[in-house]
């Protein structure tokens, strides 16, 4: 007879919750939700062995278990400590961990070039989230930032280290979720890179999917590079019937145009399915796919921004009542503007535009 | 009873007029006294064309795009302003900056595109406001009446200031007379 799995008390921010045994402080704060989950740079729920890097989801244990009622001494990061039957845990509630939280991010941005109006994450970025909750208006850092050697990671994924954060998820989906890994990290400390030592282009299958779980933007869509801002895309939730993966994705489009096509994310940014290549980088026709409806977007965040949920267009009434004409057009914007041009396939380019792609059309 | 506002309320009464009043000299008379006296107060309009108004330091007329001190765009395409307009007046396209077009783009990525629908702008200046790269801001112009439409929809050879270095004179004639300033206007002619 299979054991039941023993089901623990925990007080996270004065909320009780129940968790089976063996689950960690993170997992019990999601139970939850909202506010008291602390938030994760590094930890990946459907990464094993991933967490513990980056220690913004440090919390304080003010009380260590029934059996053992002692403060654990310092704050603990929360998503490798398992609880413990009636543990207690501040995480919102107290001024350490928020400090600590403040020290954190401040560290974590230490390197960081802070170039988001050039970077593709910028929007659905986890460190710039973080950053908006937890950090300083200005740095403190007065000396040069680390710069790296461009590695060009296939023809597919741009590499900007000097965004990483070391988080090591890309390392790990590539051990779990592909057969094989070509990259890691390279050096130690300071020197510490995500390289593939030999230039070598990543080209497994479900490599994709390190866009996907990357934080921030050290590794991004080549495909989708500087294409179009994340918030000017509209994600709607479609699937196709794939061979290799299950094909559930969502589709970041202008218009018709498919821009960008990532795997879904819940709502702690975590892909729910891993999707292949194929799947990401080559279909980028809107006939690919079978769109299901409009991604669930938090209304919080700047891709919301534009996109109407439940939006009722008031019916035209123009040509009834002056006897079936339309109104008269004094200015068709397409036919003046440069933007957005129907002949300028943006999703037909395997790269970033560049001079040459808004040049040639002009000729034509 | 309405509480008056001023003390100058007047009762109105319908008497017949009298001798002297149907006469109407004296109240001619006390009419162009206070047209005369206006003839010499200070006038409340300028000789526009010739005589210009100072515009105070806060005024936003139309944008201009900025470059750097070595003349390379700022703009890079970030699209803070064009979310942070509420008039949805701004679009742009980025692209790569390649090999070779270092001198004319200050960072990797820039607006091969760039056009403000002057139709749409309501000069708020919120696109000034958010812009992380002092790429655009609102200069001393205003923006020139056009018969058609289609002369509104400013792209970048129209917002862009003229080239610091490329372009000197250019550079310090659109500068204008107010130094110090930001650039005052990119539209030389």
């Amino acid at each position: 007879m299979a054991e039941e799995v023993k089901m623990l008390k925990v007080t996270i921010d004065n909320i009780p919750v129940e968790v089976p045994q063996g689950s960690t402080i993170l997992q019990a704060a999601r139970l939850i939700g909202g506010d008291v989950a602390p938030p994760a740079m590094c930890y990946y729920s459907k990464l094993k062995g991933s967490g513990g890097k980056c220690r913004t989801c440090l919390v304080e244990v003010s009380k260590g278990s029934t059996a053992d009622p002692r403060p654990m001494p310092k704050l603990v990061a929360s998503c490798r400590t398992g609880v413990m039957d009636g543990m207690e845990v501040k995480n919102i509630t107290s001024d350490r961990v928020l400090d600590a939280r403040n020290g954190v991010v401040e560290f974590l941005l230490i390197n960081h070039p802070l170039d988001c109006p050039i970077c593709d994450q910028a929007g659905e970025c986890h460190l710039q989230d973080l950053s908006y909750v937890h950090g300083k208006e200005g740095t403190r850092y007065e000396f040069h930032r680390r710069t790296f050697d461009k590695h060009d990671l296939g023809p597919y994924i741009q590499l900007h280290m000097t965004r990483c954060i070391l988080c090591y998820r890309c390392v790990q989906t590539a051990e779990q979720v592909t057969d094989g890994r070509a990259h890691g990290v390279l050096g130690r400390g300071d020197h510490a890179e995500i390289a593939t030592y030999i230039e070598k282009a990543l080209d497994n299958d479900f490599i994709g999917n390190v866009i996907d779980v990357c934080p921030v933007g050290a590794l991004t869509d080549r495909t989708f590079r500087f294409k179009n801002r994340v918030w000017f895309t509209k994600p709607v939730d479609a699937h196709r019937d794939c061979p290799t993966c299950k094909g559930r994705v969502t589709l970041w489009q202008r218009g018709e145009e498919v821009l960008r096509v990532t795997a879904r994310k819940d709502q702690w940014g975590e892909v729910e399915d891993w999707i292949c290549n194929t799947c990401r980088f080559e279909k980028k026709k809107a006939s690919d796919w079978i769109v299901e409806g409009p991604s669930k977007v938090d209304r919080h965040s700047v891709i919301s921004q534009g996109h109407y949920v439940g939006l009722q267009r008031p019916t035209e009434i123009f040509s009834a009542v002056h006897d079936g004409r339309s109104p008269k057009l004094l200015m068709d914007i397409h036919s003046i503007s440069e933007v957005n041009r129907p002949e300028v396939a943006l999703s037909a380019i395997p790269g970033p535009a560049t001079s040459a792609t808004f040049d040639t059309d002009k000729k034509s | 009873m309405v509480q008056p506002l001023t003390n100058r309320a007047k009762q109105v009464d319908a008497k017949p007029l009298s001798f002297l009043e149907r006469l109407y000299i004296p109240s001619i008379l006390r009419g162009m006294a206070i047209t005369f006296r206006h003839m010499f107060q200070k006038k409340a309009t300028v000789q526009y064309p010739e005589e210009k108004r100072p515009f105070s330091p806060v005024f936003r007329g139309l944008h201009v795009l900025n470059r750097d001190e070595e003349g390379r765009e700022r703009c890079t395409a970030c699209g803070l302003c064009a979310v942070a307009c509420p008039a949805e007046a701004i679009t742009m396209e980025a692209a790569e900056r390649q090999k070779g077009e270092e001198h004319l783009y200050r960072e990797e990525k820039y607006a091969a595109k760039y056009e403000i629908n002057m139709l749409r702008c309501i000069f708020c200046g919120l696109c000034e406001e958010a812009c992380p790269k002092d790429a655009i801001y609102l200069s001393e112009t205003f923006a020139p009446a056009n018969f058609t439409r289609k002369g509104f929809i400013y792209g970048k050879p129209d917002l862009l200031i003229p080239d610091p270095v490329g372009e000197p004179e250019a550079y310090a004639q659109a500068q204008g007379p107010n130094e110090g300033r930001q650039p005052s206007s990119a539209r030389t002619s």
